[in-house]
């Protein structure tokens, strides 16, 4: 109770904290550093021990409840993530499927295209240069020539810029033969994507295409193209009575 | 003041040579810690009350380390050592709090 008072008002309780922590080596004081060094050392281990494994300290029961948890969470996640790879795959087979379909219609289209006409076409194929130095060409015998030509396998044909299609007609007289309602004028150049030896041999049988040709005093000349191109096109009318039939159902 | 260097040396000493727990004490250091801070507690107030004991305080220390020791272990064996563990803690929590509550009331008055 000698201590020079503290700012705040003396008290017992500070002034005997204030001796017992005077150095001295007493018995007890001795004994109870060695236990608080006992105490400290245990406490730093356990927590130490505590952030390491935070399972070893737990009991069986826990261990087993945890253990349960984990399995049936497993279980659960397994079970998803099945789920997902079967619908991942639907859906890859599905966008396969469907890439598949458009890529047969766009080749359905491509095809389609070439052969009404609509598409611009390349391709081996020969040209055919009708002139008429001793007379004038019938319309049927362009039909002729035409017929012969799709029979030869020609799949783009094409007369002086004009894209020729299924429904393509030839009419009028020697002299002014007309497709489809337009007057053609000599020299006719045909030119047809196909194979060139079977359109060139195609159209120089006896009594053939251009046999007719000179029948009518006209003269033919064939040449064979490992690559021409028909650039001219005809768009199609919409048809205005048939429909597709629409694809069976499934 | 021995008491609080010794409480510095065993905490250094435990963060230098970082030991493992041996298995079979790993359950039981927990609550024998927390029984000896409740010990620790006790002789704090009892020096502030005047009647610190050495013997007192070493037996209380060692008994408590024991007794909850022992606990925990009959607890593991009857197969209730989770409740009993924290049966154990929450005594010696209420009286660790009760202990500080006096140091408090020494110390502050209030």
């Amino acid at each position: 109770m000698t201590e020079p008072t503290p700012p705040a008002r003396p008290s017992t309780g500070w002034a005997t904290l204030r001796t017992a922590l005077r150095f001295r080596a007493s018995r007890g004081q001795i004994l109870a550093g060695l236990l608080c060094a006992a105490l400290g050392f245990a406490l730093v281990v356990q927590v130490r021990q505590n952030n390491e494994a935070s399972l070893s300290g737990l009991s069986q029961a826990d261990l087993v409840r945890i253990l349960d948890e984990t399995t049936s969470r497993g279980d659960a996640l397994a079970t998803e993530v099945n789920d997902l790879r079967g619908e991942r795959d639907e859906l890859m087979s599905g966008s396969d499927k469907r890439q598949a379909a458009l890529d047969a219609l766009r080749r359905s289209a491509e095809t389609q295209g070439i052969l009404t006409g609509r598409l611009p076409a390349e391709g081996p194929g020969v040209i055919a240069t009708l002139t008429e130095p001793n007379g004038q060409i019938k319309p049927v015998t362009m039909l002729n020539m035409l017929e012969e030509l799709r029979n030869a396998g020609a799949e783009a044909i094409d007369l002086n810029g004009h894209r020729i299609t299924a429904s393509s007609a030839f009419a009028g007289i020697p002299g002014a033969v007309t497709l489809d309602g337009v007057v053609l004028t000599a020299p006719f150049t045909w030119t047809a994507i196909g194979d060139p030896d079977t359109i060139a041999t195609a159209l120089q049988i006896p009594g053939g295409a251009l046999a007719a040709v000179r029948g009518n005093g006209g003269e033919g000349d064939l040449q064979r193209r490992t690559k021409l191109e028909i650039r001219s096109v005809r768009t199609l009318p919409d048809p205005q009575f048939a429909t597709p039939v629409p694809p069976a159902a499934g | 003041m021995i008491a609080v260097i010794g409480l510095v040396v065993g905490v250094v000493a435990g963060l230098l040579l970082q030991p493992t727990v041996p298995l079979e004490l790993q359950p039981y250091l927990p609550i024998a810690v927390v029984a000896a801070l409740d010990a620790l507690f006790g002789g704090l107030r009892a020096m502030l009350d005047g009647i610190f004991d050495d013997r007192v305080f070493l037996t209380s220390f060692l008994s408590n380390v024991v007794v909850a020791a022992l606990i925990v272990f009959l607890g593991d064996q009857l197969g209730v050592g989770t409740q009993l563990s924290t049966a154990v803690v929450v005594v010696l929590g209420i009286r660790i709090f009760s202990n500080a509550a006096s140091i408090r009331r020494h110390l502050f008055k209030a």
